[in-house]
């Protein structure tokens, strides 16, 4: 293999499967014995190969590991299939088994030219020019802006009587009254075209039913969905930046807006959540030069891996286009720039105090902010009677609880087996909730390890 | 000092509020129409229940910013030092394969023409752990669930963790399986330790005290059989059992005094598994007693010319006998006298024989004809005799030739014809030897006799035997059966066949044209399990290339056990 690639772990290509079944039979399709004719890897950013299947003719696989991007010629819908998977699982596992110096047959070539074709189409135009569609009629736009503020403000007014009717009759009946109520709210919320306030609707309902000192929380969750309505309401009073933060925390959809920012960005961590319709990934950057945090988000129907990911514990020189908002990190991907290398350690950290310094101040821009990405440096993983652990500074008395969200039971065990007793560097998110490690590095021990 | 969680920690008491967030939630609680928020919190002026979410949302945010870190708990000590060499980077690689294979359910039906990776984890971790590699540490949790899991696991997987995994499981209930009875277990005292190892020995558990006795005689047996007669009087008759049957390893002439005491135990099976222990020692006083028994009973026939064996059964089972661990009741279906005879002369030393019967070798009493339909009697007590003494020329005369047909009947070989006791008996063989009987006896007859045998046969299969079965399922094919039928013998090639042979069997994975009267279909499924046979063995030749890097060719570590195969009996 050509030394200037770089190829994935196992991990890092299982990450990818859109489900359990996907990576069982992906890893399954990760030896040699199906495959012929492959070839790539390596500098030239691409891997392809013949997968034989139940049926006679061969499925072409071909994958774009700068992408990552996949095609196949199997009917799955899953995406990527388990051909591709399993692909990227022979290149991880088997240095033999890919002909890093095999011309692309053209079968291959053919996709990946028009791949290259595109990739300089956008390479050339600015990021908002690049925007699929026609350009819209200015006036038209500017009509539909108004008339979906409009239905979010008579969303806001009308939640905003419910919450105040809450407070007058008691939190107490809140937990008889049940789900039910807040459904509906939502669904309100919903129909006035603010999916922010709907998000959080929603959350509330959750609230009574969630353990010991719901109503504190309950409480805290209202003041503040209150606070936000009530904001977007007098947003016009508000300085710029606290005002896009108030739009998108509403739900009114941001646009990367701002500048491109180049850098080698580290990738910390992705992770998955669903709502049943939506997957939502979660991938966590930062920039070694600019030593700026970033997050994209990268979504994809049930059943569909979200299209974009991006192998975690490397690093890439890319461009990200920064969305508005005060505080906010979210991000879109833009151009990349070569194939991913390795990283050279984690990003600088501090003790916990730091930790916590960095929330509140982030609370100063969007006090609607549940986390910051941090790096701990030197800390340990230490257990707590009734199962609770905490990120404890190896030379202080000063540890941060984990959130009990969110927090895989591997992921967990892996720390502690990390750690093994010792202080070690752990990236995650710090905020009222706890801290919810996402990656670690050990001393003794190269590699980026996720806890996802 | 506030803890960052003290928000959970708010008395939701109606009577005792005394901050003024408690007085916000007391009244958010009962209501404003109850409770009217104090104004000296909210300003006033405004609707109450407004007024209550904006002081909220206020203090909320307030005390979000102002977070205050927890104090740090007891540190736990940290893991001892692993100092094995890390594992090279396509081994890790490879083992995060083989551990994801395995959280992932399998899908029953056809099996398709990949490899099954659960399967291969045994060897792998067997072939790490004689490289003497230490376990990556993120692998560990992953490493203790498939122990968890499967039990045929644990012992590998304990030893392949290491320390660390011991320290990791001592903090994770779900793993206390491995802090009992693991290699140098830290829950168990060494065995110099007197003190300690008497204390546990008192109250330990059941398994703590086997997992003891075990450590403790490995290193010391004087010690342990010490430790075992200060209680022996007082433990339960079924542990008496089990402690005893820990004797089996390392078992020598120095147990002798203690196994003729528990000739007289009080429970039966006590007594019996001491006779069997003292029986596979043949110089004992008691192999010697029973040897003087059973040759009374077997002699050379003086009438006949003297070329036939006679037997004259014992006509009764004295409280000697009984005493000597014979069971004087013959399980239903059996004659008491033959049964008595079998006990003496499955516990009599084999070395009795060639002078009772004239001189002659082994091989020549095996061939000797038997007076009366005696011979299968006989033969058989000499099979468990073989077995117990592990006595390989012996064995080798009794298994007779491979040729032999399996289906046995009188007359048809002069040994045994249970394939049960024939894997026995091959047990005691040198390996070479086992190979060169099994391979010429699948040549003989085919595969489906010869699954019992091949689990006795050294992993990775040597030459002969591999060659046997490969031929053997070719046939198979050609014949027109399906591949299911021999999925049991093709589950252990794939595990024990040697890597090397891959290059031979690609020939097999075409899809040969479908001979007549042939099982339709079957040329394709036949095709699809030598593929999956190639690239399995393909896989494990990678996988051990990759554990005993460049310059340690696989090949020359042949004959060596990798992990017995699971479906060996």
């Amino acid at each position: 293999m050509d030394e200037t690639g770089v190829r994935p772990t196992a991990e890092q290509v299982l990450a990818l499967a859109p489900d359990a079944a996907s990576r069982k039979a992906g890893t399954k399709l990760g030896t040699a014995g199906p495959w012929s004719d492959t070839g790539g890897g390596g500098a030239e950013g691409a891997v392809w190969g013949l997968c034989a299947g139940s049926g006679g003719k061969p499925y072409r696989t071909v994958v774009d590991i700068t992408g990552p991007a996949y095609t196949c010629s199997c009917p799955s819908r899953k995406f990527p299939c388990k051909h591709a998977l399993g692909l990227l699982l022979l290149l991880a596992s088997d240095e033999q088994a890919v002909d890093g110096t095999a011309p692309a047959p053209g079968w291959a070539e053919e996709w990946l030219a028009k791949r290259r074709e595109r990739a300089g189409e956008r390479g050339t135009g600015s990021p908002a020019e690049a925007a699929p569609g026609k350009p819209a009629d200015p006036e038209a736009v500017l009509r539909r802006a108004e008339r979906r503020a409009a239905r979010i403000t008579a969303g806001a007014t009308e939640l905003e009587q419910r919450l105040t009717d809450l407070l007058r009759g008691g939190l107490a009946a809140a937990e008889q009254s049940g789900y039910g109520l807040w459904e509906e709210t939502a669904a309100r919320m919903v129909d006035a075209q603010a999916p922010g306030l709907a998000g959080r609707v929603r959350e509330l309902g959750a609230i009574p039913g969630s353990g010991p000192g719901w109503p504190v929380r309950l409480l805290e969750e209202s003041a503040l969905l209150h606070l936000l309505s009530t904001a977007w309401l007098g947003r016009d009073r508000l300085p710029e930046p606290l005002a896009a933060t108030v739009r998108t925390r509403v739900g009114l959809p941001s646009a990367a807006g701002s500048a491109p920012v180049r850098d080698h960005w580290l990738v910390l961590a992705q992770s998955d959540s669903s709502d049943g319709k939506l997957i939502t990934r979660r991938i966590r950057l930062y920039g070694r030069d600019s030593g700026r945090s970033a997050l994209v988000l990268s979504f994809g129907a049930a059943g569909r891996s979200p299209q974009l990911g991006l192998p975690v514990g490397l690093m890439i020189e890319a461009e990200i286009l920064p969305h508005p908002g005060a505080g906010q990190l979210r991000a879109d991907w833009g151009r990349q720039f070569g194939p991913p290398g390795p990283i050279e350690g984690p990003p600088p950290g501090g003790s916990t105090g730091a930790a916590i310094e960095a929330y509140g101040s982030a609370l100063r821009a969007d006090p609607w902010l549940d986390s910051v990405p941090v790096t701990l440096r030197q800390v340990v993983p230490v257990q707590r009677g009734g199962g609770g652990w905490q990120l404890a500074d190896a030379d202080g008395e000063s540890a941060l609880p984990l959130a009990s969200t969110g927090l895989s039971r591997s992921g967990l065990w892996k720390l502690a087996a990390l750690s093994g007793g010792g202080p070690l560097t752990v990236f995650g998110e710090f905020g009222h909730r706890g801290f919810q490690p996402l990656a670690a590095w050990a001393e003794d021990l190269a590699g980026t390890v996720p806890l996802t | 000092m506030t803890s960052t969680t003290s928000t959970n920690a708010t008395s939701t008491s109606t009577n005792d509020a005394t901050t003024p967030w408690e007085k916000l939630v007391v009244s958010a609680l009962l209501g404003t129409d109850r409770r009217t928020p104090p104004t000296d919190l909210t300003g006033g002026g405004k609707d109450a229940p407004v007024a209550l979410l904006d002081a909220a949302a206020l203090h909320t945010v307030r005390r979000r910013a102002g977070l205050l870190p927890a104090r740090a708990g007891h540190r736990p000590e940290a893991a001892p030092h692993d100092g094995r060499r890390p594992l090279p980077e396509a081994a890790g690689r490879r083992l995060a394969l083989l551990l994801a294979d395995r959280s992932a359910p399998s899908g029953g039906g056809r099996r398709g023409a990949a490899p099954d990776l659960g399967e291969l984890l045994p060897q792998w971790l067997a072939a790490a752990n004689q490289q003497g590699y230490r376990a990556p540490a993120a692998a560990l949790p992953a490493l203790l669930d498939a122990a968890r899991a499967r039990t045929d696991l644990r012992p590998q997987t304990l030893m392949f963790t290491g320390p660390r995994g011991l320290w990791l499981a001592g903090l994770n209930p779900e793993w206390k399986f491995a802090l009992r009875g693991a290699p140098g277990s830290s829950a168990l005292p060494r065995a110099r330790d007197a003190e300690a190892v008497g204390r546990l020995w008192e109250e330990g558990l059941f398994a703590e005290r086997i997992a003891l006795l075990s450590a403790v005689r490995a290193e010391d047996p004087e010690t342990a059989r010490a430790l075992l007669a200060t209680t022996w009087g007082t433990e339960r008759a079924e542990d008496r059992l089990m402690f005893l049957d820990s004797l089996r390893t390392g078992l020598s002439a120095a147990d002798e005094p203690f196994l003729e005491q528990a000739l007289s135990d009080r429970s039966r099976n006590v007594r019996s598994t001491a006779a069997e222990l003292l029986s596979a020692l043949p110089g004992s006083a008691f192999a010697q007693r029973m040897a003087a028994r059973a040759a009374t009973c077997v002699s050379m026939d003086r009438t006949g010319g003297g070329q036939v064996v006679v037997v004259e059964a014992p006509h009764e089972c004295d409280t000697d006998m009984q005493r000597d661990g014979v069971l004087p009741a013959p399980p239903t279906g059996r004659g008491e006298r033959s049964w008595w005879l079998g006990q003496l002369v499955e516990a009599a030393p084999l070395g009795t024989w060639p002078a009772r019967l004239g001189g002659r070798t082994p091989e020549e009493i095996v061939a000797l004809p038997v007076l009366d339909e005696w011979a299968d009697e006989l033969h058989a007590a000499w099979c468990r005799a073989a077995v117990r003494q592990r006595d390989a020329r012996w064995s080798a005369a009794l298994l007779g030739p491979p040729s032999a047909s399996p289906a046995g009947g009188p007359g048809t070989g002069p040994g045994t014809s249970s394939l049960a006791e024939r894997a026995q008996l091959l047990a005691t063989l040198p390996a070479a030897e086992r190979s060169a009987w099994i391979a010429s006896f699948i040549s003989a007859h085919g595969l489906s006799e010869a699954f019992q045998l091949l689990g006795v046969c050294a992993v990775p299969w040597a030459e002969p035997v591999g060659r046997a079965v490969v031929d053997a399922l070719d046939i198979a094919r050609d014949a027109g059966s399906y591949p299911w039928s021999f999925s049991g013998v093709m589950g252990l090639a794939e595990r024990c066949l040697d890597p090397a042979e891959a290059a031979r069997l690609e020939l097999l994975t075409a899809t040969p044209d479908e001979p007549e009267g042939a099982s339709p279909g079957a040329g394709g499924y036949w095709s699809e399990a030598f593929q999956r046979l190639v690239s399995t063995l393909r896989l494990r030749a990678a996988m051990l290339a990759e554990l005993t890097g460049p310059g340690t060719p696989y090949g020359e570590r042949r004959g060596e056990p990798l992990g017995a195969p699971s479906g060996a009996p």
